[in-house]
């Protein structure tokens, strides 16, 4: 091949390849753009401090879902963030061996285990014996799937604490679960957050667990312990209904979880900016 | 070195915890130290768990329809048929589809990011994609329902059936929602896993593979192509059977644009049907042990195949990345 045709070659396919990212880029705006448009006008106040009126009258709101949802999230942050952490630490600094190693191989393959899956084992566990659905069922199906983003990420941040400073801490005498725990943990603090802030964000939009868990429902639901509302549930149940005013409400419940999503993640970002590996 | 800081300070790390073991103070250590390791001892006994309970809970169902299930593609719950070939089917096609539209595209992303375009425009633009990845399921079901799916029927389907409508794939009614139509949407959302790990992957691959080449008077394309290609070959695949394992398990989005009718058509453009759809939109209808028990064995067999399939996709990115973090 003659240089010319050699550096054309070249200059198609880079090309080629900002293409692909550009597309990548593009549907990114192309979903987000129409989500907001249709999505804004359903957007007020009232929108989410009342409950969901009967199709055909108008007004009414999501909030039962809005507060089913946190409280979910709630829950299942409880669960899963203080043994993320703390197993994430132990994969760090004294992880060696074949536990270390399990811990980290079924974390990543955890990450790729269906959501619907997770919901059907919460199912399993709870549900069934329990004979009802209920919303701490939800917090745990959603607990199993944020508990290895929090075990990684945490992992990846103390991980990037530069060792010398502890190893000077238990120079100065300091008893080695201090060193750990008041020297280089609170250095990792910004990833740690990071950690648990994207295993929030990846279970706040789920609703395919939900939906043999959580159930949904049209009321308020604050017990725990009983079937409960969720945003994502909602959006879902809403958007395949045949009334024009549920399908608005569906399109204001996606902006709101994108939105929510975003922040979580943009928020996460910023504290700890350093690249981590996917 | 790869551009990530981690890797200087990775080396030593390994030597400390032999150090740390032999304190001073061996109570206070053994309580903290030891509630370190009892919480990664539940990760480790949590994922045992979920995949004991999942096996066991099939079991029902297994014993309700056994092998019939794989050779038969009725579905027919009130009449006790369980046919799961139609299912099976949509869900291979769907996936092909996803992987076939988001692999190149996906590759084509990772290589831009990670070796042509400049640092400060890279960490935008893979910004962008990880928040497309952050895009929750039910929100592309929606987008997929009222604006994909009309553009499919009322576009993309006459197009295709005029161009390529010699082919059966691309034959019959225009319905909008079908399988081609759901495999379009698993391709933009298996689209971010695909590059951001080919991204990790190229990242890893060692400079003087490039350098060598460049030396030689190569372009940067034929650089990309016979020396990073080449030695990211298995950790790329690895991408790809992730995405592949994304696409299979995902329900919400194709339960919302695939139509859920369970046949087995040559045509794209119909209705059909996958595992983890049927398993979104008929539980919680389901009435009768059999037929929940059979759900619930639909979505064991989904847990089981996406298990082979990630630990398959991890060891071949380990292979060429080492065990880093995973985030997505």
């Amino acid at each position: 091949m003659s240089l010319f045709v050699r550096q054309a070659w070249n200059a198609i396919m880079l090309v080629v390849a900002w293409l692909c990212a550009g597309v990548a880029a593009a549907l990114l705006a192309l979903i987000v753009i129409y989500v907001i448009q249709r999505g804004g006008p359903a957007l007020n106040l009232q929108f989410y401090t009342h409950l969901p009126t009967p199709v055909g009258i108008p007004g009414g709101g999501v909030a039962n879902a809005v507060v089913g949802s946190l409280m979910i999230i709630a829950m299942s942050s409880v669960i899963a963030i203080p043994i993320g952490v703390l197993a994430g630490i132990y994969l760090a600094l004294l992880g060696r061996g074949w536990l270390a190693e399990a811990v980290r191989f079924l974390s990543d393959v955890l990450t790729g285990v269906p959501s619907i899956a997770i919901g059907l084992f919460a199912y399993t566990i709870i549900v069934v014996p329990e004979r009802h659905f209920s919303a701490i069922s939800a917090a745990v199906a959603l607990a199993v799937i944020m508990l290895p983003i929090v075990v990684r990420t945490t992992e990846e941040a103390v991980r990037l604490v530069n060792p010398a400073i502890r190893e000077g801490a238990l120079a100065l005498g300091m008893e080695a679960w201090k060193a750990i725990v008041l020297v280089t943990v609170p250095c990792a603090r910004a990833g740690i957050v990071t950690g648990s802030l994207l295993g929030i964000a990846r279970v706040a939009g789920e609703s395919a667990p939900l939906l043999f868990t959580a159930f949904g429902s049209q009321f308020w639901s604050l017990n725990p312990n009983g079937p409960t509302a969720a945003l994502p549930l909602l959006v879902f149940q809403y958007a395949i209904a045949p009334y024009k005013d549920w399908q608005l409400a569906a399109w204001g419940g996606a902006l709101t979880l994108i939105l929510l999503v975003f922040v979580l993640n943009i928020t996460a970002r910023i504290i700890f900016p350093a690249r981590l590996p996917q | 070195m790869t551009q990530n800081g981690a890797d200087v300070v990775r080396v030593p790390a390994v030597t400390t915890p032999a150090r740390l073991r032999s304190s001073s103070n061996p109570i206070g250590d053994r309580i903290v130290l030891g509630a370190f390791s009892v919480s990664a001892w539940l990760v480790l006994l949590m994922v045992v768990w979920l995949f004991v309970t999942l096996l066991i809970a099939a079991w029902p169902g297994i014993k309700t329809v056994g092998i019939h299930a794989f050779q038969s593609a009725t579905w027919d719950p009130t009449g006790h048929r369980y046919g799961l070939l139609s299912f099976i089917y949509g869900t291979a096609v769907t996936s092909a589809i996803a992987l076939v539209l988001a692999g190149p595209v996906g590759i084509g992303a990772a290589l831009l990011l990670a070796e042509i375009a400049p640092r400060r425009l890279a960490t935008p633009v893979a910004m962008l994609i990880e928040l497309l990845a952050a895009v929750p399921s039910v929100v592309f079901g929606i987008w997929g329902l009222f604006v994909l799916a009309p553009v499919m029927r009322t576009v993309v389907e006459p197009a295709l059936a005029r161009t390529l409508g010699f082919l059966p794939l691309f034959q019959g009614y225009f319905y909008g929602v079908g399988m081609l139509t759901a495999g379009i949407l698993l391709a933009i959302m298996v689209l971010p896993t695909v590059s951001a790990i080919s991204r990790d992957i190229f990242e890893a691959v060692p400079r003087d593979q490039r350098e060598a080449m460049y030396a030689l008077g190569a372009t940067k394309w034929e650089v990309l192509t016979r020396a990073v290609i080449p030695y990211a070959r298995p950790g790329i695949i690895g991408a790809l059977v992730l995405a592949l394992g994304r696409a299979m398990g995902e329900a919400m989005a194709v339960v919302m644009v695939i139509g859920n009718k369970p046949a087995i058509s040559m045509s794209l453009f119909s209705p059909a049907y996958t595992l983890a759809s049927v398993l979104a939109n008929e539980f919680s209808e389901a009435t009768g042990q059999e037929y929940v028990s059979v759900l619930i064995g639909i979505g064991s067999m989904l847990f089981i195949v996406s298990m082979i399939v990630n630990v398959f996709a991890r060891l071949l990115v380990r292979g060429v990345r080492g065990p880093k973090g995973a985030r997505a």
